[in-house]
């Protein structure tokens, strides 16, 4: 570890690299994979894909461990990475927006019009093609099941997730996830006070607890859309709000396992290799921050998809 | 853990060229070496696409159909948005940011230098899987660069794009990552932000931008994708979506989009036209002000692009004035350009000539904006060779013509060597010929009612398409010119100094031409 860290030290501009390229390559494996497992073409080059990707990944990263270690990593080269980070969220900020965004206006304009609302003429067009459909939210009837009824393809899920339709809070997973999540938020950040007043100890504890709060939600979760698939009648292809309700939960759901994951790794650096110390913690740092980020789209998710 | 600290060891004194053979574009971590893969990448795709715009205009040489199916039609002109927005456009200027923005700011590389590699590299990748498609039953995709649904959830092979697009996303965003913190981390001591080159400031807010919008153009297959292949309905009215609904997500990363290719280019323009007038830019902190009101404005002007989709009046109106708004910002810099003319000693080598053409023909391409802006007029407008000619005239004279400017200017400065400059200006007025042909008599068909995006027209259109293809080719043979000149500067050419133009102010001027391998390991003061 290098204590004489000043600024006139040079910036480390890493030698050449294989790591990008071959993750590069991976990532073409990846791309093609995807896309032949998505149009049914077979799943190998997907999963070599995956492997690559995140073999390539988790290497990288070790690569960037070992020379934070071994003193490369200047003041600046660190707020290199705090901005990078910072930045990365604000991506992931907006790629959430993008699904929200398309929420807000399906309640608000396609659903209204598709029920005939509305001065313009697509809520005139909505009468005529629908007549008989009814601008509500959740919808629980499609359009097209208003109109051929049972020989609809797309039809309405028979039960949704808000809590009048479950009926008592005791059942009501989402409360529960909310639960979880906004605790785990409060532990994160335990942890981080802990590793501040450099007390490993406290510092491994609670972050345990926060990593055991993410998979107990990703469990909720999980046993949420089972509920979903299994009891209410709820898919993905439900309509619009089988839509939006699974590819925002699911979305979150998948962040949430990423982060788990990230937070994970940070726990098995502090506890197996007594990585970080009081002022240098900034793999632990941008975890929490990328936790809390998760955090703040589920408070969202609760008010907007199960709530309001 | 050895084997990394060895590696730095050895590297201490930084001052080693680059490594022979293929491994060197490889592995690079040089900002220098990735600009340059990012500009012949850039380079090849402005000629891929190049073929296949010369494909469309043959086509279109006559009315009927002569050379190819509508089908095939189609394909070629949604593989022309899409290669030179996304392989053309956006990859030539990030070349020029990895080059120049560690020279300007006076820094020893880009923030992340291996990210960074990364970032180029993933742009071959997307493009070969896009490619790929080309040789599977169902081809390439032909609903148009802007994917519209319900025409693109029902295309065949719409996997394959969509994933393409998420990693030329990835690398999008993770560059335009390492350009901010580049700029924002690793500026010269005494560079304070409003000291910062134009081109730096350009890049900044198109990085912005890019961070902002790209997602969203994420978000916006992926809902692509679970239509098209999960059975869900957001852009389909039986399930209770909207088809809509997915141009309003495409236009908000669209539009800004538009000014991620157009940012970078007045920065160029800035730092051409004060270097030829041999005066300071007129209004340096006036032309940073109207940057960023353009990328401001340009988050809430997306739905011009869908006037006539049936929009509440109230929107039509709101995204009316709004798009107005955007005049004011961009006339301040015009008639800082023009300010930064008046009265200089002005020399016309080919980088002058490229950055007048594209002050002047810019801004017909932004007349033709405010136009297309008035929502009434628009009815008239839309979807017709106006809009056409209109994007053509900002993108083409305009972005394009920009990057031409930008390599005619600093490729001493990379290579070494000057361009032959008799060459150059033939290839300027070849081009500014060529263009204006092209263009111009869209207008006119356009306003006549030639509607865009089919294989065949109306006898009426006959006369002005001939002219216009036959400006086409004129453009595109001219561009072969353009490669000649480049290669040639590369091998041979007069011995450029470090300072190449006399007016020439900046801190690029300040090291040796061609710029050594790695620059300012130690960073310069800026006073």
């Amino acid at each position: 570890m290098n204590t004489e860290t000043t600024s006139h030290q040079k910036y480390y501009v890493p030698e050449s690299s294989s790591i990008p390229i071959v993750f590069a390559v991976a990532m073409l494996f990846f791309g093609v994979g995807a896309a032949d497992a998505v149009m049914g073409k077979g799943t190998t080059l997907l999963f070599i894909g995956i492997v690559t990707v995140i073999g390539t990944l988790a290497y990288w990263w070790s690569v960037v461990i070992r020379e934070s270690h071994a003193g490369l990593d200047t003041p600046q080269l660190n707020t290199s990475y705090v901005y990078g980070m910072a930045w990365f969220i604000f991506s992931e900020v907006m790629f959430f927006a993008a699904f929200f965004g398309a929420l807000f206006y399906i309640r608000t304009f396609s659903i209204s019009w598709l029920g005939g609302e509305g001065p313009t003429a697509k809520g005139l067009a909505g009468d005529l093609l629908w007549p008989d459909f009814e601008a509500t939210w959740p919808p629980m009837i499609t359009p097209e099941e208003s109109l051929m009824g049972e020989q609809a393809i797309t039809k309405g899920p028979d039960e949704n997730m808000y809590l009048q339709s479950i009926g008592s809070l005791g059942t009501w997973l989402p409360l529960y996830n909310t639960v979880v999540l906004l605790t785990s938020s409060g532990t994160v950040h335990f942890a981080h006070m802990a590793l501040k007043d450099n007390n490993r100890k406290r510092f491994n504890f609670w972050l345990g607890i926060t990593v055991l709060l993410a998979f107990i939600f990703v469990i909720l979760q999980a046993l949420e859309y089972y509920e979903a698939y299994a009891h209410l009648g709820l898919t993905i292809s439900s309509g619009v709000y089988g839509t939006t309700f699974f590819m925002l939960t699911g979305f979150h759901g998948m962040h949430v396992l990423i982060g788990g994951i990230f937070l994970a790794t940070q726990l098995t650096r502090s506890a197996g290799y007594n990585h970080f110390s009081d002022k240098e913690h900034f793999g632990f740092e941008a975890a929490s921050w990328y936790w809390h980020f998760v955090d703040v789209v589920w408070v969202c998710l609760f008010l907007f998809v199960y709530i309001l | 853990m050895s084997a990394v600290v060895e590696n730095h060891d050895h590297h201490d004194d930084h001052h080693h060229g680059p490594k022979k053979g293929i491994m060197r574009w490889l592995k690079t971590t040089n900002h220098k070496d990735i600009g340059t893969l990012y500009l012949w990448f850039a380079f090849a795709a402005f000629l891929l696409g190049g073929a296949f715009a010369m494909g469309i205009r043959a086509e279109l040489f006559e009315p009927g159909l002569q050379l190819m199916d509508p089908i095939r039609y189609n394909q070629l002109v949604t593989m022309h948005g899409l290669i030179m927005i996304f392989g053309g456009v956006m990859p030539a200027f990030v070349g020029l940011a990895n080059w120049l923005i560690p020279l300007q700011i006076g820094a020893p590389d880009m923030a992340m230098p291996r990210m960074n590699n990364l970032s180029f590299w993933l742009l071959p990748v997307a493009f070969a899987i896009l490619l790929s498609t080309a040789f599977m039953e169902g081809g390439l995709p032909g609903f148009g660069w802007t994917f519209y649904a319900p025409l693109s959830t029902n295309y065949p092979n719409v996997a394959y794009f969509v994933f393409a697009i998420h990693i030329m996303g990835a690398s999008s965003i993770m560059g335009s990552i390492n350009v901010i913190v580049t700029i924002m981390n690793m500026r010269a001591p005494g560079m304070t932000l409003m000291k910062m080159p134009l081109f730096v400031w350009s890049w900044l807010i198109t990085a912005y931008l890019l961070i902002a919008v790209m997602p969203v153009l994420a978000g916006a297959v992926t809902m692509l994708l679970m239509d098209a292949y999960f059975g869900t309905s957001f852009f389909d009215a039986a399930g209770g979506g909207d088809p809509v609904l997915f141009q309003h997500v495409f236009w908000f990363f669209g539009h800004p989009e538009v000014y991620i290719m157009i940012l970078p280019a007045f920065g160029i323009t800035s730092h051409i036209i004060s270097t030829f007038s041999r005066k300071p830019l007129f209004g340096h902190s006036s032309m940073v002000y109207a940057m960023v009101s353009i990328a401001v404005l340009s988050f809430v002007v997306w739905a011009h692009h869908m006037f006539t989709v049936g929009m509440p009046l109230v929107a039509e109106l709101f995204f009316m004035w709004a798009t107005m708004l955007i005049a004011i910002p961009t006339g301040v810099k015009v008639f800082n350009w023009c300010a930064t003319i008046f009265k200089g000693s002005i020399t016309y080598e080919t980088p002058m000539l490229f950055a007048i053409a594209f002050v002047v023909l810019f801004t017909i391409g932004g007349f033709s904006g405010l136009m297309l802006a008035i929502t009434p007029a628009d009815f008239q407008y839309h979807d017709t060779y106006f809009v056409v000619a209109h994007f053509h005239y900002v993108l083409v004279p305009g972005s394009v013509f920009s990057i031409m400017a930008a390599v005619y200017y600093w490729l001493p400065k990379w290579t070494g060597n000057m361009y032959d400059e008799k060459m150059g200006k033939l290839h300027f007025w070849l081009s500014f010929i060529g263009v204006n042909i092209t263009f111009f008599p869209q207008h006119f068909v356009g306003l006549a009612g030639m509607p865009r995006r089919y294989a065949d027209y109306a006898l009426q259109f006959a006369e002005w398409n001939a002219v216009s293809s036959v400006g086409a080719f004129l453009f595109g043979l001219s561009q072969l010119l353009f490669l000649y000149i480049v290669v040639k500067t590369v091998f041979a050419g007069k011995k450029a100094t470090p300072q190449v133009w006399d007016g020439a102010d900046g801190l690029e001027w300040t090291v040796d031409s061609p710029a050594p391998y790695h620059t300012f390991d130690v960073p310069p003061k800026v006073k």
